[in-house]
């Protein structure tokens, strides 16, 4: 992992090659080792400790959700290609009997699955909304949760930045417009020092998310005039193409309207998140300071160790 | 045109929006239209007016009231006569 190569797939190589990544035949899902997911781990105490004082409400998720939820939040409108849907097979023996039959001459066996009541959580938010809505009107002051869940992508590639099951922590603030931009805005300067910390390079940059189709493009183009998600980017596999690591999001009352989030007086909520992409920093930080993490500066290593 | 327009997006099932009451100019975005919702109107009109909106048209802007809308399509036909 010397400092010049800059490639996806040589990137990709090196981390199977010193055994931080381990193949499993699909591309995106990989083993983690020790050494990586104990970076994982103090780098989420990192984000724990720094959002401490906000006294956010931890919640974690399982990283499958429920289907209804799911389509409900609007998520096939804008990102049906990206979206995993568990399927199982519900059939009596006679039904077995073709399924095995199916798979020893290799047909599609998989028609006879049915899909289930869950889908691979997309984003460590999504189950969150209507869990808070449930619970009645939001208070004045509005409410902060921090969340963490793996989270499922259908995009397979062989940039290890690019997994298909990755783990994703959040704050999530819900309360008005003020509050929630606020909250925004202090994570900006927040997330962009802790990275700093970390010596990693980076930049905040204006962003969109992948909306699928032409219709998509509208839809980013929407999201990048109205300065709705900021991204810190951090050089993993391209000098060109930064990575987004971390990512700031306003959803304005998006999300208050899906699922009728709203004050005592009848108003509606606005919401916020900042996510980090974990396995993404991690690797950020193996591709800058080395596949020995007793190598990696010192100063680094006492941001992450330290208490 | 104007006409044509407000004709096809009123009781659209998914723009909620009611452009019966607007004016030429009104902004559709104070009036409700959401981003989804000006997706779908843009898949009407081009179905509608047998178009395509080229990329740098599918903006905020462009969607942003009647007045603009009838100028985009018309600047379209326009090019494709």
């Amino acid at each position: 992992m010397d400092a010049k190569t800059f490639d996806s797939k040589s990137l990709l190589d090196s981390l199977f090659d010193n055994g931080i990544l381990f193949e499993t035949g699909v591309d995106g899902l990989y083993g983690r080792s020790g050494a990586f997911e104990e970076v994982i781990e103090r780098f989420e105490k990192l984000v724990t400790r720094l959002g401490a004082p906000d006294k956010a409400t931890r919640i974690h998720f399982p990283p499958g959700m429920s289907r209804a939820t799911l389509e409900k939040s609007g998520y096939m409108k804008s990102f049906p290609q990206l979206a995993g849907c568990v399927h199982s097979f519900v059939g009596g023996e006679r039904e077995h009997a073709q399924l095995l039959n199916m798979m020893a001459t290799g047909e599609d066996w998989t028609e006879l699955q049915k899909a289930t009541d869950v889908t691979l959580t997309p984003a460590a938010c999504y189950p969150l909304y209507p869990t808070v809505a449930a619970r009645g009107p939001v208070p004045a002051d509005g409410v902060l949760f921090e969340l963490s869940s793996y989270c499922f992508r259908h995009e397979p590639s062989q940039d290890p930045a690019r997994m298909q099951l990755f783990r994703m922590r959040e704050f999530v603030r819900i309360g008005t417009a003020e509050q929630v931009r606020a909250f925004r805005e202090s994570w900006l300067t927040r997330g962009k020092a802790m990275i700093e910390q970390l010596e990693l390079p980076c930049e905040v940059d204006l962003a969109n998310d992948p909306f699928f189709g032409r219709g998509g493009k509208m839809m980013a183009n929407n999201q990048r005039d109205q300065g709705l998600k900021f991204e810190l980017l951090i050089p993993v596999n391209s000098l060109e193409k930064p990575t987004a690591c971390l990512s700031f999001n306003y959803h304005q009352d998006h999300f208050g309207q899906t699922w009728g989030l709203q004050f005592g007086d009848g108003e509606l909520c606005h919401s916020a998140c900042v996510g980090f992409g974990l396995e993404r920093v991690a690797l950020a930080l193996f591709r800058h300071h080395g596949p020995d993490i007793e190598a990696w500066p010192k100063k680094v290593l006492a941001v992450l160790w330290g208490e | 045109m104007i006409d044509r327009i407000r004709t096809l997006l009123t009781g659209h099932p998914m723009i909620p929006v009611d452009f019966s009451a607007l004016s030429d100019d009104a902004n559709l975005y104070d009036a409700g239209l959401t981003s989804f919702a000006s997706v779908q109107m843009m898949l009407a009109l081009e179905e509608e007016f047998d178009i395509e909106f080229p990329e740098a048209m599918l903006t905020r802007r462009t969607f942003a009231s009647l007045a603009n809308i009838a100028d985009a399509v018309s600047q379209i036909t326009r090019k494709a006569a």
